[in-house]
């Protein structure tokens, strides 16, 4: 088993600003009401940056940024950034320049076509120059992302930034992968903290099924993209509730949290 | 850090099947690599090309997973009893308690690009699976499945360092206590994809690559995989150990690595400090290397900022050509070849240092016993990873 602290969250989602308005929609009685993204505009980025990135970039890095407000220790903050499918519209242009004469593949779209693209551009933007992991796991992007974050804190006694997020595909792809909604979760863990939102003890669990949420809005905003199977974990943060939280990993085994609230 | 016993490794690439075909070529400078002649790729270039893939599809239980970098990787773990090596390992252990760490750049990209070259009205063909093939967490779930294993698992895909950094997280994974052992590996295998994007980014040679000459111009690219069993070390072991890794970002350029390579300096730092050993201590570097002019030059700044130009270093991109996501593991093999033979491989096709560069270059083969050897794996996004192996005790 392994124990740690969250001490800071970001969240972005259609109609969620971030964590606080998240918190206070799995805090209250109302179901989900979606609507609109919120404009992704990470301040770390400079504006000729901005320019070249990407909305997948920019919804991971918005995330980030609220998770990290008033943190000042980035020379010792690692990093886990996890994605199910990474960024697909680049994928999506880069594969249709490659079905043309000459092959016309953009030299700025091939370099942002790397996994850990998002975490790239995080790193230039917050002077971070610890180690930083990029992680995909389909439907398991979330647990995978935790429990990589949770062994490094714990293990390299160090701060860790977890940020999952997805976007749905463009057209072409979108019928083969199940992603429909924009999500961005991102965590700020640390193995000791005085000034935790929560504790978590994860392990892994071969059976089980995996935790769902009661209103059908919110919940179908859990099924809508791997990294929001993080809703019920962060319902129990939010109610400040102790919880068991199964949520999808692997191939028969789920990633099993214990959480108390701080 | 407590060493991890290394008990059993395998590679493939350009250089063929198993060990013995990469150390008989790192003993007698042959290079694997071959004018491209990838179909539907007119690029000239040399690439790093693992024959026969297309007529080897995956079949049975793991039929599902089939596509050219899941290929590879099953023509990986068939070589050198690396399976019975696994069986044995759950014997000992439960396939519960084997995590599974594999890192990948691209995994089965090559899938998703002929499923666009063959689309129609309707879209691309109904057969297209890419939770199978293209995605990143494929490659992982393909060598859990394929193995019989069901503990922890992940896939890692940071560009060039994806499969040195398995080494890392799998050493964390079993201090946590998450598992008891780990099969590490790597696989990456040739795309339109990586191909055509170096190409946009000039950064491919169409000449053999020719690290730290001053003729150098860019990469080949290669595919490879690798795979290796580690576990905690027993009393009498006689392989050989991790003994240091260490990870840092650049925090500089997407695509382009600090001049001075401060980035990978904190990595070479954080694995020696790992491992408790002076930089006298290492015995050869075994370098990214890829012969681009500027990585080339970053990496110098930073082998020679903190070694000084006497340790011994070479790149062998040009036995096997640039391997990506597989370079790490590939790379890192290579260095426990090279610790159980006593070898200092050549820097193949550097024929002329260039001047501006002051690491130790081999440009020919050394043999002597051999204590410690570092590896370098760097990537895009800044991301670096240096790990040290030691030799067996």
């Amino acid at each position: 088993m392994i124990s740690l602290s969250v001490e800071k969250i970001g969240l972005v989602a259609q109609g969620i600003n971030n964590w606080q308005e998240a918190s206070v929609l799995l805090q209250g009685e109302a179901d989900y009401q979606g609507g609109e993204l919120p404009p992704l505009k990470p301040s770390m980025l400079k504006p000729n940056e901005r320019r070249r990135t990407t909305r997948t970039i920019k919804i991971a890095l918005q995330a980030a940024e609220e998770a990290l407000q008033g943190f000042t220790n980035s020379e010792r903050l690692a990093s886990v950034f996890s994605s199910s499918e990474g960024d697909l519209d680049i994928i999506d242009q880069i594969c249709l320049a490659l079905t043309e004469e000459g092959r016309p593949v953009s030299p700025t779209q091939f370099h942002n076509s790397v996994h850990n693209a998002p975490a790239g551009y995080w790193s230039i933007g917050a002077g971070a120059r610890q180690g930083s992991s990029s992680l995909g796991g389909l439907n398991g992007s979330f647990a995978a992302g935790l429990m990589e974050a949770a062994v490094q804190s714990v293990v390299e006694q160090i701060p860790v930034l977890l940020v999952c997020y997805d976007q749905p595909p463009p057209e072409l792809l979108k019928s083969f992968m199940p992603i429909s909604e924009p999500f961005a979760i991102a965590m700020l863990l640390n193995g000791e903290s005085d000034s935790a939102l929560a504790r978590l003890n994860l392990d892994t669990q071969a059976d089980g099924s995996e935790s769902q949420l009661s209103k059908p809005a919110l919940e179908k905003l859990r099924q809508s993209a791997p990294s929001a199977r993080s809703l019920p974990m962060l319902q129990a943060i939010a109610r400040h509730q102790s919880a068991q939280i199964t949520l999808p990993y692997l191939p028969g085994l789920n990633l099993q949290v214990e959480l108390q609230p701080c | 850090m407590t060493p991890l016993s290394i008990t059993h490794f395998t590679l493939t690439n350009a250089l063929g099947c198993g060990k013995q075909a990469s150390l008989e070529a790192l003993r007698t400078g042959r290079s694997g690599l071959q004018p491209c002649d990838l179909e539907n790729v007119d690029l000239a270039t040399w690439i790093g090309r693992v024959g026969g893939l297309e007529e080897m599809p995956l079949e049975g239980r793991v039929a599902d997973y089939d596509c050219r970098n899941n290929r590879l990787a099953q023509l990986g773990l068939q070589q050198d009893e690396f399976l019975p090596a696994v069986d044995q390992a759950v014997q000992r252990y439960g396939a519960d308690r084997i995590g599974v760490f594999i890192g990948t750049s691209t995994s089965g990209i090559a899938t998703t690009e002929t499923a666009y070259r063959t689309r129609d009205e309707s879209g691309l063909p109904a057969e297209f699976t890419p939770r199978f093939t293209h995605n990143i967490a494929s490659s992982s779930h393909f060598v859990r499945h394929s193995l019989g294993l069901n503990g922890a698992a992940i896939a890692i895909s940071t560009a060039c360092s994806s499969s040195a950094k398995v080494f890392a997280a799998a050493y964390r994974y079993i201090m946590a206590g998450v598992c008891d052992a780990a099969i590490v590996g790597g696989v990456d295998s040739l795309c339109l994809t990586t191909l055509y994007g170096f190409n946009a980014l000039d950064l491919v040679s169409a000449e053999p690559c020719r690290p730290w000459d001053a003729q150098r111009n860019g990469i080949n690219i290669g595919e490879g995989a690798g795979f290796a069993l580690l576990e905690k070390p027993q009393n009498g072991d006689s392989c050989p150990s991790l003994i240091g890794y260490g990870e840092s970002s650049d925090a500089h350029h997407m695509s382009t690595p600090h001049p001075e390579g401060a980035g990978a300096r904190l990595a070479m730092q954080q694995a020696l400090e790992r491992a408790a050993l002076e930089t006298s201590d290492i015995d050869y570097i075994n370098l990214h290397g890829t012969a681009t002019r500027s990585n080339d030059a970053s990496e110098d700044s930073a082998v020679c900022g903190l070694f000084g130009d006497q340790t011994p270093c070479s790149s062998t991109k040009g036995f096997t050509g640039h391997t990506l996501g597989a370079a790490g593991i590939t790379e890192s093999i290579f260095a426990l070849l090279c610790l159980q033979d006593g070898l200092l491989p050549q820097s193949l096709q550097t024929r002329q240092q260039d001047e501006s560069l002051s690491a130790n270059i081999l440009l020919d083969r050394q043999q002597r016993e051999l204590r410690h050897v570092l590896s370098n794996s760097f990537g895009f996004g800044g991301n670096n990873c240096s790990l040290i192996f030691g030799a067996a005790a």
